[in-house]
């Protein structure tokens, strides 16, 4: 049976994604429990330049084409195809990235394999895997059993204890059988948020209001708090979807990464895509009407209360305080 | 332009889910279901596409749930057909759903197909992509926003990347896209608007019917998620909660 276990170690402008130590580690789990290896996988024509920090991988596999310069699905999507056919993995590794999103169902319906999206936890259990995933928006887990191989299994970022990066891996160039196709779809340049705005980054105090804020026009209740306690606002995606606020306050997968000395999460259910940007603060305290929101499951501390009724409320008291 | 749009029904997590005995599914009886948020940006990227080109939207959907009640909406927004596919029982994984909705989409011939890039009740990475691999089309997703490209035949879609950075994709058409928020908010439409489009909207019926086929993964038990370490909650009256939290940042020297 098949034993290694292929992890995309994925370059996103220029950096490797977070999640690719975590997958090293997902992968070294199930490699060993049948002395299998862990091999990593660069796709781009500066992949060699990311072997370094790779090596908590066995193999460091590196396919060098122009055509992976800068991502598009059809010509990744055919790389990580001609290396799986070639290395019969156990498993095939990918994170939840926006990359992860389109690479990895892409590849399971090229080769008809199985996949697992939002896995936390991944077992061996004999010939087959038991994944534990997080599904409805963080609120329902399944175990979920896979037989076939390779198991193509898209991991939540934040799950796994990330590898560290020991080991005397080699570079292998991977020369593909023949050249890319361009495909279809084109990578046709980068669009950057604009300057200008509050970087909530730099942030120690974060006021973050979710779809519980319920009208653009609570925003200025946050803003008060916001301004009391000498913070920013952010949000959840839903408000920025709705334009309430510019793209750079959002937080999350597609948003920032945040990690300020206070989290204040008002009206947010706290799904994984936002876990993503914010579970780094010192201090999170969550105010949700719904007690299981999992929210809950990663702030301090937590009440269940309006936020409509909190927030003029906890405005006032921070003022008389500091009086 | 020729758009299809799939929307689904998903159950509304303000509602505590319920878990069958069997332990592997969901009890949807006391469940209450609505559009599945991401279709719902998917059909409003489709019809500000036909606002501003031309064209024409097709809605495809599964009969299920409130389903008919999503497709009055989709058509007092200005859908112009509507194509249901017709079920006796819960739809089929999303896999096996992603072919149904080929078979149904095929005779529309679309040049773009838009689908929400996920729904928070599937578990192996969504429709949209497996459509696009049974329609034979490309595929990229993570979609905010769509614009016609300069190219003629082709679109621009806006990849969300970390750090609110987006990928400018040239998209040569047909082709899918999964989309996770469309270029303005979802639009709202009176109840008045809804009344009249059950009047006037007739449904087609899609023939599209099931291919059985082997899962390729099984699910072997539901459960809630483990309560690790919970926020400790604060009670009492609000101004009870906030003087407690002020208390919490004054320890942390977070108020002065
Ligand atoms: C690829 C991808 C990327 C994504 N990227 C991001 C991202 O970067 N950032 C992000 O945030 N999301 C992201 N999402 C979306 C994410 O999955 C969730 O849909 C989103 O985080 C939900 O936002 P929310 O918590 O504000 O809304 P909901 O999930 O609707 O939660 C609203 C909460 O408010 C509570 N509430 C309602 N009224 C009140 C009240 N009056 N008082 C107190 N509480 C109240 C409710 O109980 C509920 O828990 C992404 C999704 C995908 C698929
Ligand atoms: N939108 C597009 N999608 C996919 N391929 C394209 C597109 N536009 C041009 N091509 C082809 O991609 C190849 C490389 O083009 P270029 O990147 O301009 O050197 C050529 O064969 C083009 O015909």
């Amino acid at each position: 049976m098949a034993k290694d276990v292929l992890v995309l170690a994925e370059v996103y402008r220029d950096a490797l994604a977070d999640v690719t130590w975590e997958l090293l580690a997902a992968g070294r789990t199930i490699a060993s429990a049948t002395g299998g290896q862990v091999l990593a996988l660069v796709l781009g024509p500066n992949g060699a330049a990311h072997a370094p920090a790779l090596g908590a991988a066995d193999r460091i596999m590196v396919v060098d084409d122009p055509r992976l310069a800068d991502y598009a699905p059809g010509p990744y999507v055919a790389a990580l195809q001609e290396v799986t056919a070639a290395e019969q993995p156990r498993a095939v590794l990918l994170g939840a990235t926006s990359i992860g999103w389109d690479v990895a169902p892409l590849l399971a319906a090229r080769i008809n394999a199985p996949l697992v999206t939002g896995c936390k936890e991944i077992q061996p259990e004999g010939e087959a895997l038991r994944v534990a995933t997080s599904f409805c928006g963080g609120k329902m887990m399944a175990e979920v059993r896979v037989d076939g191989a390779p198991a193509i299994c898209m991991v939540l970022p934040g799950s796994f204890r990330p590898a560290d990066a020991a080991g005397q891996a080699k570079i292998e160039p991977r020369k593909l059988p023949s050249p890319l196709e361009p495909g279809a779809v084109r990578f046709d340049g980068w669009v950057l948020p604009e300057a200008g705005d509050v970087d909530i980054t730099q942030q120690d105090v974060l006021v973050s209001v979710g779809r519980g804020i319920q009208q653009k026009d609570n925003l200025e209740l946050a803003e008060n708090l916001a301004g009391a306690l000498g913070g920013a606002v952010c949000a959840s995606r839903p408000v920025i979807d709705q334009g309430w606020l510019p793209a750079t306050r959002q937080v999350g997968k597609s948003g920032m990464t945040v990690k300020p000395k206070f989290y204040l999460a008002l009206g947010i259910s706290g799904a994984p895509e936002h876990q993503e940007g914010m579970k780094g603060a010192d201090l999170i305290i969550a105010v949700n009407t719904d007690p299981q929101a999992p929210i809950f499951d990663i702030a301090h501390y937590g009440a269940e209360v309006d936020v409509l009724d909190l927030l003029p409320a906890l405005t006032e008291a921070i003022e008389a305080k500091r009086g | 332009m020729n758009i299809a749009v799939v929307v689904r029904q998903v159950p509304d997590l303000i509602e505590p889910l319920e878990i069958a005995p069997s332990g592997t599914e969901f009890d949807f009886g006391s469940a209450s279901f609505l559009l599945n948020e991401s279709d719902d940006h998917a059909l409003e990227q489709a019809l500000l596409l036909k606002e501003a080109h031309g064209g024409h939207v097709t809605v495809v959907a599964l009969d299920f749930g409130d389903v008919d009640n999503t497709l009055y909406t989709a058509a007092a927004k200005g859908a112009d057909r509507i194509v249901k596919i017709a079920r006796d029982d819960a739809p089929p994984p999303p896999r096996a759903a992603a072919v149904l909705y080929a078979e149904a989409i095929k005779p529309i011939a679309p040049e773009l197909v838009l689908v929400g890039v996920q729904a928070h009740d599937e578990l192996d990475g969504g429709v949209a992509p497996f459509l696009a691999a049974a329609l034979g089309m490309p595929y990229v997703g993570v979609i905010r926003g769509v614009a016609v490209g300069a190219e003629p035949g082709a679109v621009a879609a806006f990849k969300e990347f970390p750090g609110a950075v987006m990928a400018r994709m040239n998209v040569k058409l047909p082709a899918v896209l999964g989309i996770l928020g469309a270029d303005q908010p979802p639009r709202y439409v009176p109840v008045s608007r809804i009344r009249g489009a059950m009047k006037t909207t007739q449904f087609e019926e899609s023939a599209a019917a099931a291919v059985s086929s082997e899962p390729l993964t099984a699910i072997a038990r539901l459960y809630p998620p483990a309560a690790g370490s919970r926020a400790e909650m604060l009670s009492g009256s609000e101004t009870e909660i906030a003087s407690r939290i002020v208390d919490i940042l004054a320890q942390k020297g977070l108020v002065k």
